[in-house]
């Protein structure tokens, strides 16, 4: 699957969620996962959004959002141009058989317990998104019974950053001083 | 100063310009209602807020300024819905005000609750629900600015009654706190000269001109690049009359319903230059197969337009009023360097193909009254003149395709969302806007029924509209497509003409009703009609049920498909889809 992962910064503001969601559906937008938190600037939220590219215009997605009053900023991280994270909680199946093996793979993807039971354990893993699958992948023998993931986050790597202002902005913002009657 | 927050809203409204509201009042927006006594902005007292959220696009659509409606909570916010998503397809510039329950009681279920911001947020530009009285100088502000900059559309400001009556200290004008909101600048110089080097070099252009021609009042800068370019030009549907269709280079409108030189033209030409249009699939028919051998030059305020549905070779984002301007500038130091565009051989074919394939029909002096021949006459008795007003079906079509329309601003329709009921209570909006004109609206019976309680606000408030109803009997354009893709297997589309009596209906509703059955009485009936000045008036024409309209491309087929109708012989029809011109 092509994916291609928009960071969004948006006006902390009631409602921006919902104005983002509503695009989406409203377009027809296809998205694999959305995750939305706090900047360090606290008027702004920062959403990131992976969106499916073979069935999603991402250059329709990118246009449309940057037309949401709230929506700040919009860019497109390119995978090799950024760092992709995301954090899962998986609930696996002890054996006890196994549960050497089972430790060892968690060891190896650097995932770590954080909770523990006589039939079942919670593995935190944070991971590029192929990594996490390969993960899960390994898990599968072992029994996954429950799972969350965060969905994607992502920041460009790198000197440069997303608050950066290019010159195209300035100019647009120069222009669009609103003056009231 | 201490005002309430009902008292800021309409003090907002003032300083904001605005001269006309439509509403209807209710209990959560009832603290609004009370400063509106001593205001000088003029309430206009809508029977159904559909009625209001239509007739503020009409005055949007009439004057170029920003219409206003005002509602309260739940169903009246829901029922302004429909007129929402009809402005926001159109980009028509309203700002809807509605009340909301009181902050403690959203969510709760309560009387008269809805989530109007999350059932208009895909409908709307922007919208805002408001959570603190002194939010509402710059709430209604930017809504205004929002509305009416960029591309216009509908922003929809919530207010719930506790902040309506809620005190503070006034003052005006409002900070503008929109750091996400951009307006694009001024086009780039050197796209502008892409796009004038591509006219010059093109020896089939055509203009390709659409709703923001009209949006940007730049109908004159177009005229004068289509002189220059001597490029023939098609009026879309939302853009009759940015260009006058007496003009040697006029080919009419595009698309489903179109005139056959224009869209023939936009078959065969090598550069489609597409202003403030967005390929819309009613215009393009099969998108695939639309304009085949053509270049684009798309020129739009909206970026997310530029290749949404067709790829640009030059893509300019901006204001049409600059743009058009700049191109004609360049255009014209083009034709003084290098001489004149080589579009003589173009221009001669096109004209050919408008006298090879006209509008046909044909009106027996004895025979059924048809649609086309009271457009028609409505055209020859107002010279182009009038604002005509359509709702949505074969009248619309007929209207648009049949009146000669000589200026912008003088037609008024539902293009995008298709809105039937949209006619009355739009030209109402429109009269309001343009005291002193003429505005005719041309409806159906289908379409006039779904908001003719408007009728009763038009008379009590004086407003002189024309309606003029093609009353035949059926779900008219329904009927034609279940003719002509369901082998005549008509399914619920038979109104039936004598219910309701359309002459007593006008006259309960305070209105001069007036019928006209047979062709040799269209002229005294709509002279009669246009003379009436201070009352609404309501003509039932008995139009012939079995009236196509034509030419049609079938939907989902390319445009080169076109199907000239029952008017043209075969061999015209076979000549026709060759594109040969025969007359």
């Amino acid at each position: 699957m092509t994916t291609h992962t928009l960071s969004v910064l948006v006006e902390n503001k009631p409602g921006v969620l919902a104005h983002v969601a509503a695009l989406f559906s409203r377009r027809a937008f296809n998205i694999t996962s959305l995750s939305v938190g706090p900047t360090s600037d606290e008027r702004v939220s920062r959403m990131t959004i992976v969106v499916d590219g073979a069935c999603t215009p991402v250059d329709q997605v990118h246009k449309q959002l940057e037309k949401l009053v709230r929506v700040l900023k919009v860019v497109e991280l390119e995978q090799d141009a950024a760092v992709e994270r995301e954090l899962a909680l998986i609930k696996v199946r002890v054996d006890p058989a196994l549960r050497a093996e089972l430790l060892d793979v968690a060891a190896a993807f650097r995932a770590n317990v954080v909770d523990l039971d006589p039939r079942t354990l919670v593995l935190e893993a944070v991971c590029s998104p192929g990594k996490l699958d390969a993960l899960l992948g390994q898990l599968e023998r072992h029994g996954t019974c429950e799972l969350v993931r965060t969905g994607l986050i992502a920041i460009g790597r790198g000197s440069e950053t997303i608050t950066d202002e290019d010159q195209a902005q300035r100019e647009a913002r120069a222009d669009a001083t609103p003056v009231p009657a | 100063m201490e005002v309430t927050g009902a008292q800021a809203l309409v003090r907002s409204l003032e300083c904001q310009g605005v001269d006309v509201v439509f509403g209807l009042p209710g209990g959560a927006i009832l603290p609004a209602y009370d400063p509106l006594r001593s205001s000088t902005l003029r309430h206009v007292l809508v029977r159904h807020e559909q009625g209001a959220g239509h007739a503020a696009e009409g005055y949007a659509w009439a004057t170029g300024r920003v219409g206003v409606c005002l509602v309260t909570s739940g169903p009246g916010a829901t029922n302004l819905v429909t007129a929402l998503a009809d402005a926001y397809m159109d980009s028509v510039p309203m700002v809807a005000i509605t009340g909301q329950v009181p902050t403690a009681m959203i969510g709760t279920d309560a009387f008269q609750e809805s989530d109007i911001t999350g059932i208009t947020g895909p409908v709307t530009k922007h919208n805002e629900l408001v959570t603190s009285a002194e939010r509402i100088p710059a709430a209604i502000a930017e809504a205004f600015h929002i509305a009416s900059s960029g591309r216009p559309g509908p922003v929809l400001v919530d207010l719930p009654k506790d902040i309506l009556q809620a005190q503070f200290t006034w003052s005006w004008p409002p900070v503008l706190d929109l750091p996400g909101y951009r307006v694009p600048g001024p086009p780039d110089p050197a796209l502008v000269r892409q796009a004038a080097e591509l006219l010059h070099q093109a020896r089939r252009p055509v203009l390709y001109v659409g709703g923001g021609v009209v949006k940007s009042d730049s109908h004159e800068a177009l005229r004068e690049l289509a002189e220059v370019a001597q490029a023939p030009v098609t009026t879309t549907l939302m853009a009759r009359g940015a260009f006058p269709d007496a003009h040697p280079l006029a080919l009419g409108m595009p698309g489903m319903h179109g005139m056959y030189a224009a869209v023939a033209a936009l078959q065969e030409c090598d550069l489609v230059v597409a202003l403030g249009a967005r390929f819309d699939d009613r215009v393009t028919g099969r998108l695939a197969d639309f304009a085949p051998k053509a270049k684009v030059v798309h020129v739009d305020i909206d970026p997310a337009e530029i290749g949404k549905n067709r790829a640009a070779d030059v893509a300019i984002v901006g204001d049409l009023r600059t743009v058009l301007a700049d191109l004609a500038e360049a255009m014209r130091a083009l034709v003084t360097g290098r001489g004149p565009a080589k579009t003589a051989d173009w221009v001669a074919t096109t004209a050919g193909w408008k006298r090879s394939y006209p509008l046909r029909y044909t009106q027996a002096s004895d025979g059924p009254l048809k649609p086309q021949y009271v457009v028609e006459r409505l055209s020859a008795l107002t010279g182009g003149e009038a604002i005509v007003v359509a709702g949505v079906g074969q009248h619309q079509m007929h209207a648009a395709q049949h009146y000669s329309f000589t200026k912008p601003r003088g037609w008024i329709n539902s293009g995008g969302l298709g809105t039937m009921g949209f006619a009355v209570p739009a030209a109402m909006g429109a009269q309001l806007g343009r005291p002193g004109e003429l505005v005719v609206a041309v409806d159906g019976d289908g379409c006039f029924q779904m908001t003719a309680q408007e009728l009763a606000t038009c008379a009590i408030e004086g407003l002189p509209i024309k309606v003029l109803i093609f009353n035949n009997g059926f779900l008219g354009m329904v009927r034609q497509w279940q003719e002509l893709f369901y082998e005549e297997r008509y399914s619920e589309v038979h109104l039936g003409r004598e219910i309701p009596d359309y002459v007593k209906l006008a006259e309960a509703y305070g209105c001069v009703g007036l019928r006209c059955e047979s062709p040799g009485d269209v002229d005294a009936v709509l002279e009669k009609a246009l003379a009436v000045t201070d009352v609404p008036v309501v003509v039932d024409f008995r139009t012939h049920d079995a009236e196509g309209v034509f030419p049609m491309v079938p939907a989902g087929h390319a445009n080169d498909d076109i199907v000239l109708g029952p008017e043209f012989t075969a061999a015209e029809q076979q000549a026709a889809a060759r594109k040969e011109v025969i007359a």
